[in-house]
C-alpha cells in the first residue's frame, strides 16, 4: 500500500485485449454439473447405495443361502430366523432367505422393465403429440385421457383371462398397456416448453429437418425429465405387481415374488410375523429408495436450480 | 450515397396479413403491411410490444405461414408453397438473429455444434473444414478459438448474441432479420453488437430488417424506418426524415417519450404524453387504430382507417390529418 | 439535507461451487432525505445486490455480507436489527419495487388485496379503512378507474398498470426510502415515459428519497439528483447529475455516456464501444477492475487500487488519472446530443 509510486508508472498503455475476454471458470458440461450436484445430496447417495446392495442380493442371494428357493423340507416348517435359515422358513419348510431374493428378482425386473417400456412408449407418443401440436395433439391427448380413466386392475384381470396365462410377460403387458399415459403427458408438456424456445425456431430457420430437430434439440432437452419420470415410475410398478400377487392374480408357484410371499404369509401373520414382515420391508425399502433417488435426480438435473 | 432506386429490390412485402386464432377470437397481428427493402440497406421496423413487428419478421422468413398477402424475395413469391430445394435455398439466403440470448442457443450443444448445424444442412464440409470455418466465424464476431468447445451457459449475454450472429452467418446469407437483437443487453454491449452488425454489413453487402423498440439504435443503424402500431404501418420514411420531419402523431409521441442522457434538456422540456393504454390487438378500435390515444382524432378517424399515402418523395404516412398537423407544426421546433 | 441512510464499506460475497463470488467490494455512500440517488452500471456491477442488501433481501447462504459493513438507517444499523425491528423496517420505512411487475405481483390475489395487505400489516388499519386508503393510493399513482382496478387481478392489467400497482404497494406506508430496481426496463417506451413522469411527481409530492438502480442513462438524467457509477462491485465515480453528465472524470463513465446513440448522430458511424466484458467476480482484484478495458490504462492501474479523489463536496472519482503524476487527459467521447 505504501509502495514508492514513481512517475514512470503513469505512462498510458491502453487496454489489454487478451485479458478482456477471458473465461475464468473451468469448462463444465450439463451432465457433469448435474452429477456434481447429485453427489452433494447425501440422502440420494444413500438411496443409491442401498439399491445397489438390494440388486446385488437379488442376483446373488439365492446362491449365497445354500438352499434352493423351491426346496421343500417338511421338518423345518415355520421356523423363525436362525443361524441355519437367516430369514426363517415358510409353511412348507422352504428357506425364506432364498425365496425373498428369488422373489425380488421378479419384483425388481417387473418394476424396471415395466417402467422402461412404458416410458419408452410414452415418450415417443408424448413427443410426437407435443411436437406436431394442433389436430394431431388434440386427438392423441383425448385418447390418453380415455385410457387413463380405465382402472388398470380391470385391464389386468381381463387380459389374464383373455390370454389365459399368468406369466411375467402377461403381467407386464397388462400393467404397461395403460401405464405409459402418465409419462406421455409429462413428456408432451416438456416438449411444448422446449419447442417454444427460440433455439428450436433458429434450427427451423436454418432449414434443419423436423426429425433432426427432434433428435438433436428436443430429446436431449427432454431427457432429464424422462429419466426422472422413469425413476418415479418404478415404485409404482413394483407395488402394482406386489398388489396383484397379493390378490393371487400375479405370478404363480413355484415362481414367487414379494407380493406373493406376503400374500402367503398373511393368514398366519399373528403367529409368524416375520414371514409377512420381511417381504413387505423389501417392497417398502425398494420403493422408498427409488423415490429418493428420483428426487435427487430431479433436483440435480433441473437447470434452474444451478447456483 | 448511391442512387437508391437503382439498387435491386431484395425483399418486397405486399399487403401481408398474419392472423392468429385464439379460441373464438382472432388476433390480427400483422394487418395489411407493405414495404420494400433494397439490397445492402437496413430497414428498421419500430414499434412497441404487441405492434406485430416480430410477427412480421418471422412471417417474412416463413417461420409463420402468412394468412394472406405476398412476400417477394428476389422477385419470387415465397408465401406460396415451394419445393424442398427452393425452400432450402431461401432459408440459406434469408436468416435470423433472435432477441433472447438465453433461449436462442441450445443449452446442450457446444458452440461448435451450434454454429456448425447450419453448415451441415447446406454445405458438405469435412470435419476439419468445418472446424476451420467455425474458427473463422468466431474471429469475425470478435471471439477467440477457445470458445469453440464451450457451452452457452458459460458465456455472457453479449457473447451469446455474437454466437447467434455467427450461426446466422455460417450459411452465408444475403438477408438477415435482426429480431430485437440488442434489447436484452446492457447499453455498452449493445454498442458492440451494433458496431459488429454494421461492419459485417459493409464487409459482405448484407441486407438487414432491424426490428426493435429502441428508436435511438434504430435510427443509428437504419437507412429507412417503418413505424408500426397494432399491426399496421403508420409511417415509412428514411431514417433522417422520420426523426427530423415526422408526420404521424404516434411517431411524434414515440420520439418524445425517449429519455435522453442530458439532464438540463430533460428538465426544460415538456414531453408529449400519450394518455391511456395500448388497446387490445384482439379488439382494435374501428377506423384508425391510434385514434383512442391520439390528441387530434376526429369523427373521420373513427369511421375510416387511413391508408399509407406518399406525403413527400419516399415518405409515406397513414393519417387523415397529416397535412393539417404538419402545417401547424411548421416553425415550431419541439419534440 | 440530513442523511437518512449511510452505507459504510459494504462487501457482499456469494458462495458457489466454483468459488467465492465477490459481488460487492467495498461500497460506501450516503442518502439524504428526499433526494434521488441513482446506481448506474452494467449487469453484474453489483448495483442490485447493493440495493437488496439494504433490505436484507439476499438469501443468507449463499450470500454473505461481510461483518465490517454497516448500513445505518437514521442511526440504526440494519444489519444488526432483530426480526421484529426488521419487519417494521421493511415495507414500512424502506420499500422496494422490482423490474418485472408480472412476476413480482401475486397472481392469485387482486391488486387491491395486495395493497391492503401492506396497510393492515404496517399501519394497523381495519379492512374498510385499508380499502379506502388503497383506492386513494391507486388514484395517487394515476391508475385509471381506481375503484374498479382494486378488484382486478395482475394478469388483467397491462405492464404499465402493474407497475403502478407495485408503486402503490411500495408507497402505501409512506416510506422514507423507495428502492426502485430497474422500474422501467421491462416497459414500452411510451409507458416508460408515463411511469417516469409519475415517479417525478410522487418524488415532489411525498418527498421520498429514492434509490434508482438502472442501466438506462436517459431515465437517470430525468430523475436523479446524484449518481453513483459502479463497475465490478465497486464505485468508480459519484457526483451530482450535472457533474456526471457534463464533467465526468472516470474513463468508464465516459464509455457509458458514449455508448448511448444520440438522436442527432450521423447514421451508421461507429458507436464508441468498449471491448471485452466485465471481469468475472470470482477473481480477487487488487488493482483497478476496469484496467483491462480502459483506454487510458497505466502500469500503476494494474498494480494498485486507485485512491478516491474528492473533486468537490459532491464529486468523487476513483481513478489514477487524478494523481498529480498522471498525464492530463481530455475525454475523447462525443456525448450523444439531444434532438436538434
Amino acid at each position: 500500500m505504501n509502495e514508492e509510486i514513481s512517475k514512470d508508472l503513469f505512462q498510458i498503455i491502453g487496454p489489454e485485449d487478451s485479458e478482456a475476454e477471458k473465461i475464468a471458470r473451468p469448462r463444465i458440461s450439463y451432465f457433469k454439473d448435474a452429477w456434481r450436484r447429485f453427489k452433494e445430496n447425501k440422502i440420494a447417495i444413500v438411496a443409491l447405495i442401498v439399491l445397489a446392495v438390494l440388486v446385488f442380493m437379488v442376483i446373488f442371494g439365492p446362491a449365497i443361502s445354500g438352499y434352493k428357493f423351491e426346496e421343500i423340507d417338511p421338518s423345518q416348517r415355520n421356523e423363525g430366523p436362525s443361524a441355519r435359515h437367516w430369514f426363517g422358513t415358510d409353511k412348507l419348510g422352504r428357506d425364506l432367505f432364498a425365496r425373498v431374493w428369488q422373489g425380488g428378482r421378479v419384483s425388481i425386473i417387473i418394476g424396471l422393465v415395466g417402467a422402461l417400456v412404458s416410458s419408452f412408449v410414452g415418450s415417443i407418443y408424448g413427443g410426437i403429440s407435443g411436437y406436431f401440436g394442433g389436430r394431431v395433439d388434440d386427438i392423441m391427448m383425448r385418447i390418453v385421457e380415455v385410457l387413463i380413466s380405465v382402472p388398470y386392475l380391470i385391464v389386468v384381470i381381463l387380459l389374464t383371462v383373455v390370454l389365459d396365462s399368468k406369466s411375467m410377460f402377461t403381467l407386464l403387458l397388462a400393467m404397461t398397456i395403460t401405464g405409459w399415459c402418465g409419462i406421455a403427458r409429462i413428456v408432451r408438456g416438456q416438449v411444448l416448453q422446449v419447442k417454444s424456445q427460440e433455439f428450436v425456431m433458429a434450427a427451423q430457420a436454418l432449414g434443419v429437418r423436423p426429425w433432426k430437430i427432434i433428435l438433436h434439440h428436443i430429446i436431449p432437452n427432454v431427457l432429464s425429465v424422462i429419466i426422472v419420470a422413469i425413476t418415479f415410475d418404478v415404485p409404482g410398478y413394483i407395488f402394482g405387481e406386489a398388489f396383484l400377487g397379493f390378490l393371487g392374480i400375479g405370478i404363480q408357484p413355484p415362481n414367487t415374488s414379494w407380493g406373493v410371499l406376503a400374500s402367503a404369509a398373511q393368514s398366519m401373520y399373528a403367529f409368524y410375523p416375520y414371514q409377512l414382515f420381511i417381504p413387505s420391508l423389501m417392497i417398502a425399502l425398494t420403493m422408498l429408495c427409488f423415490t429418493l433417488l428420483g428426487d435427487g435426480l430431479r433436483d440435480a438435473l433441473d437447470p434452474r436450480l444451478r447456483k | 450515397m448511391n442512387n437508391q432506386s437503382e439498387k435491386e429490390l431484395l425483399v418486397e412485402v405486399k399487403n401481408l396479413c398474419k392472423c392468429f386464432r385464439q379460441g373464438k377470437s382472432e388476433l390480427k397481428a400483422v394487418d395489411d403491411v407493405s414495404f420494400a427493402i433494397r439490397r445492402g440497406e437496413t430497414f428498421g421496423l419500430v414499434g412497441e410490444s404487441g405492434c406485430g413487428k416480430t410477427t412480421c419478421g418471422r412471417t417474412i422468413l416463413k417461420l409463420y405461414n402468412a394468412t394472406s398477402g405476398q412476400v417477394l424475395y428476389k422477385g419470387k413469391d415465397v408465401t406460396r408453397p415451394m419445393s424442398g430445394e427452393e425452400l432450402l435455398a431461401f432459408k440459406r439466403s434469408a436468416q435470423v438473429i433472435f432477441q433472447d440470448p438465453y433461449s436462442s442457443l441450445d443449452p446442450r450443444m457446444t458452440i461448435t455444434e451450434i454454429i456448425g448445424e447450419g453448415m451441415d444442412v447446406h454445405f458438405k464440409y469435412s470435419n476439419a473444414e468445418k472446424q476451420r470455418k467455425v474458427s473463422e466465424l468466431l474471429a469475425k464476431v470478435g471471439l477467440t478459438e477457445d470458445y469453440a468447445n464451450r457451452f452457452a451457459h458459460e458465456l455472457s449475454g453479449g457473447q451469446r448474441q455474437r454466437i447467434g450472429i455467427a450461426r446466422a452467418l455460417a450459411v452465408e446469407p444475403e438477408f438477415i432479420v435482426c429480431d430485437e437483437p440488442i434489447s436484452a443487453l446492457d447499453v455498452s454491449i449493445q454498442a458492440q453488437i451494433v458496431n459488429l452488425l454494421i461492419q459485417l454489413q459493409q464487409d459482405s453487402n448484407l441486407t438487414y430488417l432491424f426490428i426493435s423498440h429502441d428508436l435511438s439504435m434504430v435510427k443509428h443503424i437504419s437507412d429507412r424506418v417503418g413505424v408500426m402500431y397494432l399491426g399496421s404501418l403508420v409511417e415509412v420514411a428514411t431514417s433522417k426524415a422520420i426523426f427530423a420531419r415526422h408526420l404521424h402523431p404516434y411517431t411524434r409521441a414515440l420520439l418524445s417519450a425517449i429519455p435522453t442522457a442530458d439532464p438540463e434538456f430533460e428538465a426544460s422540456r415538456t414531453r408529449i404524453k400519450l394518455e391511456g393504454e395500448v388497446p387490445s390487438p384482439v379488439n382494435p378500435p374501428s377506423g384508425c387504430k391510434f385514434r383512442t390515444r391520439c390528441p387530434h382524432a376526429t369523427e373521420l378517424c373513427e369511421q375510416q382507417q387511413p391508408q399509407l399515402v406518399e406525403a413527400n418523395p419516399e415518405h409515406f404516412v397513414a393519417c387523415h390529418h397529416w397535412q393539417r398537423l404538419h402545417e401547424s407544426a411548421q416553425g415550431v421546433s419541439e419534440c | 439535507m440530513d442523511k437518512i441512510l449511510e452505507v459504510k464499506d459494504l462487501r457482499v460475497s456469494f458462495h458457489t461451487y466454483a468459488g467465492e463470488v465477490r459481488a460487492v467490494r467495498g461500497v460506501s455512500f450516503d442518502l439524504h432525505r428526499g433526494e434521488t440517488l441513482a446506481f448506474v452500471g452494467e449487469s453484474g456491477c453489483g448495483k442490485t445486490v447493493t440495493a437488496k442488501s439494504i433490505l436484507r433481501l439476499l438469501p443468507s447462504p449463499p450470500a454473505e455480507i461481510k461483518p465490517q459493513a454497516q448500513i445505518l438507517y437514521d442511526g440504526d444499523d440494519v444489519l444488526k436489527m432483530d426480526r421484529k425491528r426488521l419487519q417494521k423496517f421493511r415495507g414500512n420505512e424502506v420499500s422496494m419495487i422490482f423490474q418485472d411487475p408480472m412476476t413480482s405481483l401475486n397472481p392469485t390475489m387482486t391488486c387491491g388485496q395486495q395493497i391492503v395487505e401492506a396497510l393492515v400489516l404496517h399501519k394497523k388499519l381495519n379492512k374498510q379503512e385499508a380499502k379506502e386508503e388503497a383506492i386513494r393510493i391507486l388514484r395517487l399513482v394515476k391508475m385509471p378507474d381506481a375503484e374498479k382496478r382494486f378488484s382486478s387481478y395482475p394478469h388483467e392489467l397491462s405492464g404499465g398498470m402493474r407497475q403502478r400497482v407495485m408503486i402503490a404497494i411500495a408507497l402505501s406506508c409512506d416510506p422514507s426510502i423507495l428502492i426502485a430496481d430497474e422500474p422501467t426496463t421491462a416497459l414500452d417506451v411510451t409507458i416508460q415515459a408515463q411511469i417516469i413522469d409519475l415517479l417525478q411527481e410522487l418524488k415532489d409530492k411525498l418527498n421520498t428519497a429514492i434509490i434508482l438502480v438502472t442501466h438506462d442513462l436517459g431515465v437517470v438524467a430525468t430523475l436523479a439528483d446524484r449518481i453513483q457509477v459502479m463497475y465490478a462491485g465497486q464505485v468508480m465515480e459519484t457526483g451530482t447529475s450535472r457533474e456526471i453528465f457534463y464533467s465526468p472524470k472516470h474513463p468508464y463513465t465516459w464509455a457509458l455516456l458514449s455508448s448511448v446513440p444520440g438522436l442527432a448522430e450521423h447514421s451508421k458511424q461507429e458507436l464508441y464501444s468498449l471491448k471485452g466484458t466485465p471481469p468475472d467476480l470470482i477473481m480477487p482484484l487488487k488493482s483497478c477492475p476496469f484496467a483491462a478495458r480502459c483506454e487510458y490504462c497505466m502500469p500503476i492501474c494494474k498494480r494498485q487500487m486507485p485512491q478516491v479523489t474528492g473533486l468537490t463536496d459532491t464529486h468523487q472519482v476513483a481513478c489514477w488519472l487524478q494523481h498529480p503524476y498522471a498525464p492530463l487527459v481530455e475525454p475523447s467521447y462525443e456525448r450523444g446530443v439531444s434532438n436538434e
